[in-house]
């Protein structure tokens, strides 16, 4: 309790120390905005929960990563590693998230779960177990006296997650194929009945998620560090933002991706490091109650 | 998958299968030491570099003659299992490799969670185990009366870095107990065995934590810790986290421009922060429980220098030798020794031997306690200087002068 109150007064005295942290926890919820867009996505349309969103993310890491390695330039691998997981992408939807897509929950769980577990074991073999970042090497500017540091990778990250998100409603809202996916989100039936090929618009969903994720993942290897299985921790945090913002409201994912950046940043600075994901998890909790009494109050004024 | 160094490696290999079928036309007996190890998993790369260590222990040993009993020459043979970096498939292998190949003397896994759950089944078959690989503390508080560790326990890992920062103080004059301490580890057995040895030190020296947080094992973020560190001015800056913890550390402290004089961290060399981060890294000072540097050595061996030379003629890949490599050779050694004086291969009369050890070896002296721990084990402390890993304390093995305070290229 005590170091909490001491955290608290170290705030206080400095208070650019806010801006420090609020700036940081923009930048990584970002990131966090990006992917849980694209699991918002396929809930929302095909309504499968991808339990491999997370693995998906480290996929594209290792893109990232094995470019630098190559000697190219790891901020080469978002456009790249969103291209090659768009294929990725296809492949599993053909194989096998097309044959449980009109199956009940558990089916799609279960095979989405499996997949993971192929991804990690597959990126264990292939660069086996040890953590690995990627040097992009951007420059760094120190604000307020070095109480602030604004990262050119994290800003980049901030930058392009933005671009791209813009690019995704714009495409929803103004394009065939985004007014093809919204229609099927809303009433799979009537949108086949009035035309609309479902099946095209399914394949093209489950490869955006992918190829989305493959971006995040390229950013997550310059900003973080990836491991074959550390995709699990990044899936839970992606549910926990869709869930905790509806997944029937894409605006509201993004904002809880960017919120959740902040609110960990905040968490782990007060109540120490060991608190930082759990707040997160807190959080959800709390949200879910709410939600749980509205709905109560909800269903008794139908009565 | 195979690069041409592996296929050489490979062709080597079966040169030299063939070679000592040549050479020694005197006949030794098999003696036959078990081991489940990690080839696959996500102790897979620390497991080969175990295996490399016993193989070439034993390869050594049999060309010189081989282990000599009761008037008889035995060559060590190693029959390894994959234990899939999973503890409960370890234990069921080690019961394998007693119960149905027959094995009696077991040369321990990699990691101390995987060796946490062996030992139980040593210990009910009365079987020897000589670990080279777990240091966690937990190991020898059980009571178990077959289990030799010859490594430094885990408590020891960052305590050097305290009482290296208490003496710069008091040289600048200054009283220790000033000295601000900021340190972090991973909620996990080991690095909470770290972490109380840092504590106990620090009582001694009469300094405070001014942040001692946890960190999960899924976090890689440190940016809010480094925050506060920097914000609170820390001294010192301790952070135990396996590779993951070192990795995420050394990128952030280079990214936040963290100044701190001394930082200690475990894990560098697996993490190859000097590698991926060589401006943040400079100056970070990491422990090892062993190095090439080291006045130590044996009449098998030679010096640390002679083994370091050896091994990475016979391992080419490995530019610096990972102590596992060494700890591992290590316990082969010790079992010849054990065996000799046993003049026996009856399992308690080894076990005897074994706890009677007064060795002196080229990765240290092995002596060991009632727990059937080492305590004369001590960790080394290496700095990245130049982006090499420079050995500064002990006083007797340092290479060079630790540079104090850190100063890292941001």
């Amino acid at each position: 309790m005590q170091h909490i109150i001491g955290n608290i007064s170290i705030l206080w005295a400095a208070p650019i120390l806010n801006v420090g942290l609020l700036l940081d926890g923009l930048m990584i919820g970002a990131i966090f905005a990006l992917a849980a867009y694209g699991l918002a996505l396929v809930w929302g349309v095909m309504n499968v929960k991808n339990l491999a969103q997370g693995d998906f993310i480290m996929m594209g890491g290792y893109v990232a990563w094995y470019l630098d390695q190559s000697g190219l330039h790891p901020l080469w691998g978002v456009p790249i590693a969103f291209l090659l997981l768009w294929g990725v992408g296809w492949v599993l939807y053909k194989a096998i998230v097309r044959k449980v897509i009109t199956r009940d929950l558990f089916t799609s769980l279960l095979a989405t779960f499996g997949i993971a577990i192929v991804i990690q074991q597959g990126l264990n073999l292939a660069f086996g177990p040890n953590t690995q970042s990627a040097q992009a090497n951007l420059p760094s500017w120190s604000l307020a006296g070095g109480l602030i540091t604004v990262t050119g990778t994290r800003l980049f990250g901030l930058v392009l997650a933005v671009l791209l998100s813009a690019a995704v409603v714009l495409f929803m809202k103004n394009t065939r194929m985004g007014q093809a996916i919204r229609a099927t989100a809303q009433d799979p039936r009537a949108a086949r009945v009035l035309g609309i090929n479902t099946e095209r618009v399914y394949t093209f969903t489950f490869c955006l998620n992918a190829a989305i994720c493959g971006a995040a993942g390229a950013l997550v290897a310059m900003v973080w560090n990836i491991q074959p299985f550390m995709g699990t921790t990044y899936s839970i945090r992606l549910f926990v933002i869709v869930t905790a913002a509806g997944f029937g409201n894409l605006p509201a994912v993004i904002a809880a991706g960017f919120g959740m950046g902040v609110f960990e940043q905040f968490g782990g600075f007060v109540f120490g490091a060991e608190f930082q994901q759990a707040i997160i998890v807190l959080l959800l909790l709390a949200v879910l109650t709410v939600r749980q009494i509205q709905q109560l109050s909800l269903r008794q004024a139908l009565q | 998958m195979f690069s041409p160094a592996g296929y050489a490696a490979a062709i080597a290999a079966l040169m030299l299968s063939f070679a000592p079928s040549v050479a020694s036309a005197e006949t030794c007996d098999d003696l036959v030491l078990g081991a489940a190890l990690s080839a696959t998993g996500i102790y897979a790369a620390n497991g080969t570099n175990t295996k490399n260590g016993y193989e070439f222990a034993a390869n050594k040993i049999n060309k010189a003659g081989g282990v000599h009993v009761g008037g008889k020459c035995y060559h060590f043979r190693i029959k390894y299992y994959d234990d899939e970096s999973t503890p409960a498939r370890a234990a069921q292998l080690v019961e394998r490799l007693i119960d149905q190949d027959g094995v009696k003397f077991i040369l321990g896994p990699y990691s101390s969670p995987l060796t946490k759950a062996i030992l139980p089944v040593t210990e009910k078959y009365q079987t020897p185990v000589v670990q080279t690989e777990a240091a966690s503390r937990s190991l020898f508080s059980q009571g178990y009366k077959y289990e030799f560790g010859i490594i430094a326990t885990s408590e020891k890992y960052l305590t050097p870095v305290i009482d290296m920062a208490a003496e710069r103080a008091k040289q600048a004059g200054k009283d220790p107990s000033a000295l601000k301490v900021a340190m972090i580890y991973q909620d996990d057995p080991f690095s909470l065995d770290v972490r109380q040895g840092v504590v106990d030190t620090m009582k001694k020296h009469n300094m405070k934590a001014i942040i001692d947080d946890r960190m999960p094992k899924d976090l890689n973020d440190l940016t809010a810790f480094l925050t506060k560190v920097k914000a609170l001015h820390a001294d010192v800056l301790l952070v135990s986290g396996h590779e993951k913890g070192a990795a995420t550390a050394a990128r952030q402290m280079g990214e936040l421009k963290v100044e701190v004089p001394v930082v200690g961290l475990t894990h560098c060399e697996s993490a190859k922060i000097a590698k991926d981060f060589p401006k943040s890294a400079e100056g970070v000072i990491c422990p090892t429980q062993w190095a090439e540097t080291m006045k130590t050595s044996d009449p098998m061996f030679g010096s640390a220098a002679d083994y370091n030379k050896e091994i990475k003629a016979a391992y080419p890949e490995y530019n610096v030798v990972p102590y596992q490599t060494a700890e591992a050779s290590a316990g082969v050694y010790l079992w010849k020794d054990a065996f000799e004086r046993a003049q026996s291969l009856d399992k308690e009369k080894v076990r005897d031997a074994l706890s009677k050890t007064d060795l002196q070896t080229f990765y240290g002296p092995i002596k060991f306690a009632a727990d059937g721990s080492n305590p004369s084990k001590e960790m080394l402390l290496r700095q990245i200087q130049d982006g090499k890993y420079i050995v500064v304390w002990p006083r007797d093995a340092a290479a060079r002068e630790l540079v104090f305070p850190r100063d890292a290229h941001y």
